[in-house]
């Protein structure tokens, strides 16, 4: 027994040493490679963001592996860039550590990247080590269930403003139908007594009529004018309510989830919306992209299984059209994303929130106006726009908008 | 009004886009109403009126609902593909031996927009207006689906066992094959043809021009000992002398030699000196017009012209106006001269190579050792077909792509003899004139969705790539002739790429790179013969050909010559609205051919012209008759008529169908070679009958306003700049001297253009009138073709028009004389578009402010809020305004003219970021502001300056002469701010006033002090007396 626990100590002991010497040099080697600068580190996130997230988190394992303590666990560090480089190479040339990892996770391969840079991975790895080392984002979670809570928050106190407010409505209906119904029986008691002098007889049965009331031309007037009022404002609200869609979510063929792939898994929109920062039209994603995960996730479901079905009969999927413009207006996403700087939520809305993807926004012109009149042209680092700042600021104290450089005319939307 | 919550389907049909469904959908009214049928018919006013109700019930039904609109996805979505971003593809426009190295723009796999291709040293990147319109007719609904038998459709893999089965069959009992084409300038598939030879050895290759310059030929095979044509470098010519070649509308290369020709015409940055260009011709040419000197000349005269021109160089005065001039300059010129002649005739061209070896201009101006292929035809074994056809001796004929039995004169003998051929295809990708006489179709591709090589000058090789996926089940003909010959290769992208492989890897390119740039330049090998002996031809059969001409050149009567016109061409894109409805830049006429006629000739035969319809003639010409229009053509030479082949087709879609007269039987053959001038036999009756020709223009000279037109001669121009220009003065109350330009004067504030202002600057000089810009700006802004009745009610949509200005003999102050163009009028053309006014007179007027001014110096046309006052086009000083008078889009009405707008086919040619009008709104030149948007986004997008160049309107990168200049006037680096030469003066705290520099620049109507951002420069003409 002694015995024994001596050997499995010494063994400990051993394993301890080499552990210790291993990651002593492993950790040497880190503190070589891996770049601790802030500055890599957040060049690090927004690749990670971009190109990785989809597929990666830190600590949870989503399509692939959790990438917390990923730099300790590889072989080395020359591997995870040669891995990133190009995982199947490694696996086809039968590196030992490259083949467990693809049992594990097979068939699903990691996408290769052969454009990324060694500098580049390394800030990527920054990041991760910056993350593993702030651990689990716990705060980040509770702030944000915390954000979510807050808007809910607003809504219910506005929610029992209204209930108090028609319950109080109702008590008053209430207490002045009591009020006339005991006046009523006060008015039928006293006649009925028949003992009152003339003054009071006047007081308890006055000459004003209501019947006289409502047949007077004034009141008649009144009615009609306010009638007639209210049908007006109510003709022109729909009239111009025509072609305005907000709200409009119809349901499309594939019962896809915002929620759960903008909210839930942080997959970054431009991931599957390609065309957001080149082109006029942010795209809606074609099957393949589908594919980078639905390969392997989620391969039984039936709504997956309409992308299979998809691709089998080379038959597009038709996507019901939620956003739409008339042909006469001319919108630009490359514009307002790439050269604006605009969030997508601030025109789509809290998109990672929908289950079911609805239209935000008005998407009127005067929508589109009111923005301009308000926004502030992103300037900043765009040789663009340098003599139009110029020559604003010498004129003008106020921010440069986007009506300030002919945002507001005809032809930057109707051609 | 719904709560657009909820979908709502009208019915399954919509649920499923029936396509019956989607049809109506956008009809206005669900079905035809009946008002005009009678109790007979079947219905009465009832049913009037309940449909009526119904249909208002349904209109306001549908009007509550929101459509459901679909977004769809690729399945797969290519790599280079991004819904939204245009990609380019460097091809190649052939047509026969017609060649243009072109780039084209598609958009999500459509092509849309033809570019000229800047790395082509031969078109440059040019293009005309043939080539522009071309993408349309790969849109044409008259295109065949799939194969042909007999009428009726087969499968490929049918036609080509049963091709293949005759064709065995043929060769092995000795019956001859003849495959018939146009000109081919592809080597690669001159080998198909080789390879099918070798399969079939009874087999030859006849290849016939239709307009052949068997002539140049054969003088040239005299002259160097090769048949071949060499080329012509405009360009390096001090001296151009024409006799009826149009080399800058229809002759050999016209796109090239614009381009050379251009560069010396021009008169910028310290170059005082142009090309001096003398033309004698019998119809007014495009080249003609803007010739410095130009002598009518009936076509009998004409050779003897050439004749006079050759001794008048041995010092023998002619009788024939300026022959004698042009010898002397041609003289002085020396080697930089060059003498071309349209003319189809060997001994007038063994003449003509006799003045040019004379003058030296081989090695200079004209290249022997380079040889361009543009015209391979070889009459003499076309007629040796034909006759072969009519004695039975051909037992199959393969059509390729060519249809003679509408553009040869032979084409009805030939269609008498085509019973006594036993297999019979056509390649054409419609059932043309000779398609429909065939037993098989194998239709080919279009040139947008093919694979091709081209070969237009010896060493220069071009290329061509599918911009589209093949929308037919077609297939491309060098492929069908692989077929039936049983090479191995499975398509012909693998022959072309295989027949590539060794000569790329020789040359050190790749097939990427090739498909990248679309040309290559490959050296020839060197032959043996020196340069020496190639470049000078032997003059010894000059005297023989002087005798001839003498002796064969005899007209009588009037003499009539055929000749193309720059829109309609051969015929061959007939089908084609935008060329159908393109002015021809001479006359204005769209939608016809006409005789032209002289002043002189009218007058006589008391030919009638009153409001705008003249007597219709019946012409005749050996046995043929055709009755057809008159036109009063100034320029014309007395004594001749001109009559444009190309119309009158009879089996080539519903647009071209009936349009004119088919000239082709008219074509004289002497000698064996085919004449286009007519000198004998001509009889032209003048019928009583009246007829208009659809016109655009028909005001013939500018009645002496010098605030329109501006020029000088170059004399002038070199003594002053500013010569020709005309400065309107007026007294103000603070300067009573009367030396205040009207134009200085303004009521308004004048704009702050911060940071662009967009501007054109137009050089008269160098603008030909060819209307490529036109049809470039038809094909760019979706303008609709309104076709001839609205064109006759002055409803042509054209954004951009070629005004074309007369001379007139007449004295200043003789308002009626003014009206009348000369005898032998000098012609300016100017393009004229909306000038983009910066105190703009249309925006003033308009009531909803639809019309507005931009801050980068643009008129913005809004149409959303057009209520279609017409306010603004009555206001327009320049009248470049155009209304809408009916929704030319899905209208019945205009379903056979517009059909870029009718159906799914032709709309695939529009251009998605331009909004299609509806009826009732204004349009006008927006100056493509979509491309600018387009341009200043990718700048911002890369966080840059935009550069100059980068932008361009579709008019400019389309003009072969450069004539056109767009640009940002407040880019100090732009080619416009220089060539204008713009100071900017600061002239108060609000105004930015653009002063130009250049001394020739002028602003039409300058003195109404609109301050247009288009400037046009003087016309120069190298002519000696003012």
């Amino acid at each position: 027994m002694t015995q024994k626990v001596t050997v499995t100590r010494v063994l400990f002991f051993l394993l301890f040493l080499i552990t210790l010497s291993f990651s002593h040099y492993t950790s040497y080697a880190q503190d070589e490679e891996i770049p601790t600068e802030e500055a890599r580190i957040s060049e690090g996130e927004s690749l990670f963001k971009g190109n990785c997230q989809s597929c990666h988190k830190v600590h949870e394992k989503l399509v692939g592996p959790a990438l917390k303590n990923v730099y300790d666990r590889a072989p080395s560090i020359d591997w995870i860039v040669n891995f990133v480089w190009n995982s199947q190479k490694m696996i086809a040339d039968g590196d030992e550590y490259a083949n467990e990892l693809w049992d594990e996770y097979q068939p699903t391969q990691m996408t290769a990247f052969p454009t990324f840079s060694r500098d580049q991975i390394l800030s990527i790895l920054a990041y991760i080590k910056a993350e593993t080392e702030a651990g689990p984002e716990v705060v980040a979670d509770v702030a944000a269930a915390g954000d979510g809570a807050q808007p809910a928050g607003d809504a219910i106190p506005s929610f029992y403003l209204n209930a108090i407010m028609i319950g109080l409505v109702v008590v008053l209906v209430l207490i002045l139908l009591v009020l006339i119904l005991i006046t009523s029986v006060l008015r039928k008691y006293l006649n009925q007594r028949g003992e009152l002098d003339e003054d009071d007889r006047e007081i308890v049965n006055p000459t004003f009529s209501f019947d006289g009331l409502v047949k007077s031309k004034p009141f008649i007037f009144l009615v009609t004018f306010v009638f007639t009022a209210i049908v007006f404002k109510v003709v022109i609200n729909q009239l111009f309510a025509v072609g305005v869609q907000v709200d409009y979510a119809p349901k499309q063929p594939i019962a896809f989830s915002h929620e759960l792939h903008a909210g839930q898994y942080e997959i970054d929109c431009q991931y599957c919306h390609t065309g957001v920062r080149k082109s006029k039209s942010a795209n809606i994603p074609s099957p393949n992209i589908c594919m980078n995960c639905h390969s392997a996730i989620k391969t039984e479901s039936p709504e997956i299984q309409k992308i299979y079905a998809a691709i089998e009969n080379d038959k597009p999927i038709e996507w019901v059209r939620v956003h739409n413009l008339p042909d006469l207006a001319y919108f630009n996403h490359a514009q307002h994303v790439q050269v604006g700087n605009i969030e997508c939520q601030d025109c789509h809305g809290p998109i990672e929130e929908m289950e079911v993807v609805r239209q935000h926004s008005l998407l009127t012109m005067g929508w589109c106006i009111d923005c301009h009149r308000q926004t502030e042209v992103n300037t900043k680092g765009n040789a663009y726009y340098d003599k139009l700042v110029e020559l604003h600021d010498a004129e003008s104290k106020e921010a440069l908008k986007v009506e300030d450089i002919g945002g507001l005319e005809c032809s930057k939307c109707h051609y | 009004m719904s709560d657009n919550k909820k979908t709502y389907w009208k019915g399954v049909e919509q649920l499923t886009n029936d396509p019956a469904f989607v049809k109506n959908a956008e009809s206005e009214f669900p079905e035809f109403l009946p008002i005009n049928q009678n109790e007979e018919g079947g219905s009465n006013r009832r049913d009037f009126l309940k449909l009526m109700g119904f249909g208002i019930a349904a209109a306001s039904l549908a009007a509550c609902e929101a459509p459901v609109r679909k977004a769809i996805p690729y399945v797969n979505k290519p790599v280079d593909i991004d819904p939204g971003i245009p990609n380019y593809y460097a091809s190649t426009y052939t047509q026969g031996g017609d060649y243009c190295s072109i780039v084209v723009k598609t958009r999500e796999g459509r092509p849309i927009k033809i570019e000229g291709n800047d790395l082509s040293k031969i078109s440059q990147g040019g293009v005309n207006a043939q080539v522009e319109a071309s993408v349309l007719s790969l849109y044409d609904n008259e295109r065949l689906r799939e194969p042909q038998k007999e009428g009726s459709a087969i499968s490929w893999d049918d036609l080509d066992k049963e091709v293949a089965t005759k064709l065995n069959s043929i060769t092995a009992q000795g019956g001859q094959i003849r495959i018939v084409s146009n000109t081919v300038l592809s080597p690669t598939t001159k080998k198909v043809v080789e390879d099918f030879t070798a399969k079939h050895p009874t087999t030859q290759h006849v290849v016939y021009d239709s307009h052949p310059m068997e002539g140049a030929l054969v003088a040239n095979e005299a002259s160097f000992g090769t048949r071949m044509i060499p080329s012509y470098h405009f360009g390096k010519a001090e001296v151009i002398v024409s006799f009826g070649a149009d080399f800058l509308g229809t002759w050999l290369s016209p796109v090239e030699f614009t381009k050379q020709y251009s560069k010396t015409r021009k008169l910028n940055n310290g170059k005082k000196t142009m090309s001096r260009h003398y033309q004698f011709e019998g119809n007014l040419s495009l080249t003609g017009a803007n010739a410095d000197y130009r002598t009518p000349l009936k076509p009998s005269d004409e050779a003897k012209a050439v004749v006079a021109l050759f001794e008048a160089l041995s010092g023998k005065k002619s009788s024939i106006p300026n022959i004698d001039k042009a010898a002397a300059d041609l003289k002085k010129a020396g080697n930089k001269s060059l003498v071309v002649s349209g003319s189809n005739d060997p001994a007038v061209q063994m003449v003509i190579n006799g003045i040019n070896s004379m003058l030296g201009s081989y090695g200079t101006t004209i290249d022997a050792d380079k040889p361009v292929h543009y015209k391979q035809g070889n009459e003499k074994a076309f007629d040796q077909f034909v006759a072969d056809a009519k004695a039975g001796r051909v037992a199959a004929a393969i059509f390729y792509n060519c249809n003679p039995l509408y553009n040869t004169k032979a084409g009805s003998e030939l269609k008498e003899a085509l019973s006594k051929i036993s297999l019979k295809i056509s390649t054409a990708d419609r059932p043309d004139e000779t398609a429909i006489a065939m037993d098989y179709i194998a239709p080919d591709h279009h040139f947008l969705e093919s694979w091709n090589d081209a070969n237009p000058v010896m060493g220069t090789y071009s290329f061509s790539q599918p911009a589209i996926t093949p929308i037919f089940n077609t297939r491309q003909a060098q492929e069908s002739l692989m077929k039936w010959a049983g090479v191995a290769q499975p398509d012909y992208y693998t022959y072309l790429k295989d027949s590539w492989t060794s000569a790329l890897a020789s040359a050190g390119k790749t097939w990427d790179h090739i498909l990248h740039d679309g040309v290559i330049e490959i050296d020839p090998p060197a032959e043996g013969e020196t340069e020496e002996d190639q470049a000078n031809p032997q003059g010894v059969s000059v005297s023989q050909a002087i005798q001839q001409i003498n002796a064969n050149y005899k007209g009588s009567g009037v003499e009539l010559s055929l000749y193309q016109k720059l829109g309609i061409g051969d015929g061959t894109q007939a089908n084609n609205p935008w060329l159908q409805e393109m002015p021809d830049p001479i006359t204005k006429a769209t939608w016809d051919n006409y005789l032209t006629v002289s002043q002189a000739w009218a007058t006589e035969n008391n030919v009638q012209f009153v409001e705008g319809k003249s007597n219709m003639a019946k012409l005749t010409v050996g046995g043929n008759t055709i009755t057809l229009p008159i036109v009063i053509q100034p320029g014309q030479a007395n004594g001749s008529v001109g009559l444009a082949v190309g119309y009158g087709r009879t089996s080539a879609g519903k647009v071209a169908n009936s349009v004119g007269v088919d000239a082709y039987p008219l074509v004289n053959k002497v000698n064996g070679v085919s004449s286009f001038d007519i000198m004998i036999g001509v009889s032209i009756e003048v019928l009583p009958e009246t007829y208009q020709v659809a016109q655009t223009q028909t005001h013939q000279t500018y009645m002496g306003r010098e605030t329109v037109i501006q020029e000088a001669t170059l004399q002038e121009y070199q003594k002053d700049p500013g010569a020709g220009r005309y400065h309107a003065h007026v007294a103000t109350w603070q300067e009573e001297s009367g030396e205040t330009s009207p134009g200085t004067l303004s009521l308004w504030k004048g704009h702050k253009y911060k940071n662009h202002h967009w501007g054109l600057a137009i050089d008269l000089n160098s603008c030909t009138g060819c209307s490529a810009c036109h049809v470039a700006c038809q094909s760019e802004n979706n303008i609709p073709v309104v076709g001839r009745q609205e064109v006759l009610n002055r409803r042509d949509m054209h954004w951009i028009r070629i005004d074309r200005y007369y001379s007139s003999d007449a004295e200043a102050g003789d308002l009626r004389g003014l009206e009348v163009a000369a005898e032998n009028p000098e012609v300016t053309f100017q393009p004229m578009m909306c000038q983009h006014c910066n105190n703009a007179p249309c925006e003033t007027v308009c009531p909803v402010a639809a019309t507005t001014h931009s801050t980068e110096g643009l008129n913005q046309m809004t149409y959303n809020r057009c209520i279609g006052t017409r306010y603004c086009a009555n206001n327009c000083p320049y009248k470049v305004r155009r209304f809408n008078w009916f929704k030319y889009h899905d209208n019945a009405q205009f379903e056979d003219i517009n059909t870029a707008m009718s159906n799914d086919l032709g709309k695939m040619v529009l251009n998605p970021d331009v909004t299609v009008r509806s009826r009732g709104v204004m349009e006008k030149c927006s100056l493509c502001v979509q491309r600018i948007q387009y341009g200043k986004l990718e700048a911002k997008k890369e966080g840059r300056k935009v550069k100059d160049g980068e932008i361009n309107v579709a008019c400019a990168s389309a003009c072969a002469s450069d004539a056109i200049v767009f640009g940002d006037m407040n880019d100090q680096d732009s080619k416009i701010y220089n060539m204008l030469k713009i100071k900017d003066t600061e002239k108060a705290d609000y105004l930015i006033e653009k002063e130009i520099g250049e001394p020739r620049a002028y602003h039409v109507l300058d003195a109404i002090g609109v301050k247009p951002n288009v400037s046009y420069l003087t016309k120069i003409r190298n002519k000696d007396k003012a």
